[in-house]
């Protein structure tokens, strides 16, 4: 059986730490660095998608833009205090709309480690690498 | 970190001669052992901190300086408007005023230790901690923008705390030329629920035995007595500091090309202090110090109620509050010539000699108590300030132990439940409702805060006074 291209991955950080989200467009990459992002909190596959939130952001380039979505999800979770499992991600150009299931932090059955404060601008990166797969990285703040 | 790039100037102090757009030195306080742990990236960040405009005298880090975004963690440096200087969200931090404030309960360890058990069950069911935990308290928008104006002044007004305790909280509790009015609605959104939480990570509340003096004038002085327990807050300005740190780190790095700002890394993203992006900043920023003010005590409050209940006799005095991502207008002798500076400290702690203007009275004599984190398993430390240090790093100090493993390599490394246990019997209580944060934070997973502050008295930057073992930790 061969390996899903879809995937995130997290990268050492002496503080904090780096979330990389790998697919076959950068929608699908955006969506699996959210994963990664949740998965510093919590392991993703013990959300339930209970609740569905629409979410949308901009930014001047897909960097940014990276950086503007992550912000967003972590903006939403610590408002609504909810923690997200599924992303599904569109990217028209500039701008980005997704929507997320999630439900109610469980502190038992989510065991939370750490809050995300934010992403920041460390090791940024959102490429086509040769093998044809997006890849959207950066640390964030813990 | 390779050693051979440094030239060495002190016991503990090394330094790298300003090259290509350096505008100054690059100097880091520690021994030899400490540089050599520390990653490479903290030489090119503090060398990238030596590039931005207008800075003054050098870039420092402290010995407990790791790899952050743009700044290194443990970071200090000093801008002058007058020289094109900038502000940097990045050199301040997301979570803006994070800081320290100890405690003198006037216990001993032994009426401690008779209630050790029941004490950390109701320190971990009175104080929120943990990711999604809430406090009692919603502010509605006038409260809020009160709350950022007065900081734990404001606290102290809503009944949490005494107006004594404002005499031992940088500032008097309340940072001057706030401006709520910059603080977007999604940061005051953020804060709604949240203003009396601790948070995650790496913060924590300690009940701490003092367990060694070293300096016992100074000791006195500060009401610290060997055998006694002090409690100690780490925590910041939550979900409101956050949101500002990432909106103007944003900001910041979008509108450097239009100052005229070349960044050697976007993560170092700043702005003039003299232009309007620059002024929004230091509005919001100094409102988030005010929120982080605020939230202390209103923790302190808390405590001391649970204390009254197990250990009435308890009086849970401030000794200080001091914070460690700040950026502070401070004047400063340089060359001789007295200049008004930007100070970011970036995981770094203020500490201010004996006789500075800035100290509260009761402290004018002594210098400011340095307060020293640990991990929730080894010792912290009080330090205090001294009057070399101004010269050295404009006053300033380490913040902590510093981490040696990533928190991925420490849940790989260790076991919450096996942490905790251990540290049961080691005398320590644990409270957390997250393994996985417990691993995360293992004692294991930090640098020997020992050699950090061994390491701050040899540089002459901040002099040991006392150190605290942890009885109870409180964890989110």
């Amino acid at each position: 059986m061969g390996v899903s291209t879809e995937q995130w991955q997290h990268f050492a950080h002496d503080a904090d730490m780096g979330v990389r989200g790998v697919g076959r467009t950068v929608a699908a990459a955006f969506e699996q660095a959210a994963l990664a992002l949740v998965a510093v909190i919590a392991d993703p596959a013990t959300v339930r998608g209970q609740v569905r939130v629409m979410m949308q952001c901009a930014a001047p380039d897909l960097e940014y833009l990276l950086v503007e979505w992550l912000n967003t999800i972590v903006y939403e979770m610590g408002v609504r205090n909810l923690i997200f499992g599924r992303f599904r991600v569109h990217i028209d150009g500039s701008r980005l709309t997704a929507e997320a299931w999630g439900e109610a932090v469980d502190p038992v059955r989510h065991q939370p480690a750490a809050e995300v404060k934010g992403a920041t601008l460390t090791a940024l990166s959102v490429a086509l690498g040769p093998d044809g797969l997006w890849r959207a990285a950066c640390v964030v703040d813990v | 970190m390779d050693l051979g790039r440094f030239e060495q100037i002190g016991p503990c102090a090394w330094r790298v001669a300003p090259t290509g757009a350096m505008r100054v030195p690059a100097v880091i306080f520690a021994d030899a052992a400490l540089i050599g742990a520390m990653d490479d990236k903290v030489f090119q960040q503090l060398t990238n901190v030596a590039t931005l405009p207008g800075i003054v005298r050098a870039a420092y880090a402290m010995p407990d300086a790791h790899w952050g975004y743009g700044f290194p963690i443990g970071g200090v440096a000093a801008f002058d408007a007058g020289a094109g200087g900038v502000v940097s969200a990045g050199g301040v931090g997301f979570d803006i005023s994070c800081g320290v404030r100890t405690m003198l309960s006037g216990l001993r360890l032994a009426d401690v230790m008779a209630v050790q058990h029941k004490l950390a069950d109701d320190l971990a069911r009175t104080i929120p901690a943990g990711v999604g935990s809430t406090g009692r308290l919603r502010l509605d928008a006038p409260t809020t923008d009160a709350m950022l104006a007065g900081g734990a002044r404001w606290a102290v007004g809503e009944g949490y705390g005494d107006a004594d305790d404002l005499t031992r909280i940088e500032d008097g509790g309340c940072v001057a030329d706030a401006r709520p009015d910059q603080v977007s609605d999604r940061a005051k959104r953020r804060q709604r629920d949240e203003m009396g939480t601790l948070g995650s990570g790496n913060h924590y509340l300690e009940v701490q035995a003092i367990t060694e003096v070293f300096d016992s004038a100074t000791a006195t002085a500060f009401g610290l007595r060997q055998g006694e327990v002090v409690v100690t807050i780490h925590c910041g300005s939550r979900g409101l500091g956050h949101q500002i740190g990432a909106e103007f780190l944003r900001d910041m790095a979008v509108a450097a090309p239009g100052h005229g700002i070349h960044l050697p890394d976007r993560e170092l993203a700043c702005a003039p202090i003299d232009s309007d992006l620059g002024r929004r900043y230091l509005g919001a920023m100094r409102a988030a110090i005010n929120c982080a003010l605020a939230n202390r005590q209103i923790l302190t409050h808390l405590t001391r109620k649970v204390f009254r209940h197990h250990l009435p006799e308890a009086r849970l005095d401030l000794l200080y509050d001091v914070s460690h991502n700040t950026l502070r207008a401070e004047t400063h002798v340089v060359d001789g010539v007295s200049r008004a500076l930007h100070v970011h400290r970036k995981g770094a702690t203020r500490a201010l000699g004996p006789g500075h203007p800035d100290l509260p009275e009761r402290l004018r004599a002594t210098g400011q108590p340095v307060l020293i984190g640990g991990s929730m398993g080894t010792a912290s430390y009080v330090l205090v300030g001294t009057a070399d240090g101004e010269a050295k790093a404009f006053g300033s100090a380490c913040h902590g132990a510093g981490r040696a493993l990533s928190r991925h390599a420490a849940t790989r490394q260790f076991q919450g439940r096996a942490v905790a246990e251990a540290l049961a019997r080691l005398g320590t209580l644990v409270r957390s409702p997250s393994w996985r944060g417990i691993a995360e934070e293992a004692p294991g997973a930090y640098k020997d805060v020992s050699a950090v502050v061994l390491a701050a008295e040899r540089a002459g930057l901040a002099r040991r006074v006392a150190r605290l073992a942890p009885l109870i930790s409180v964890k989110g």
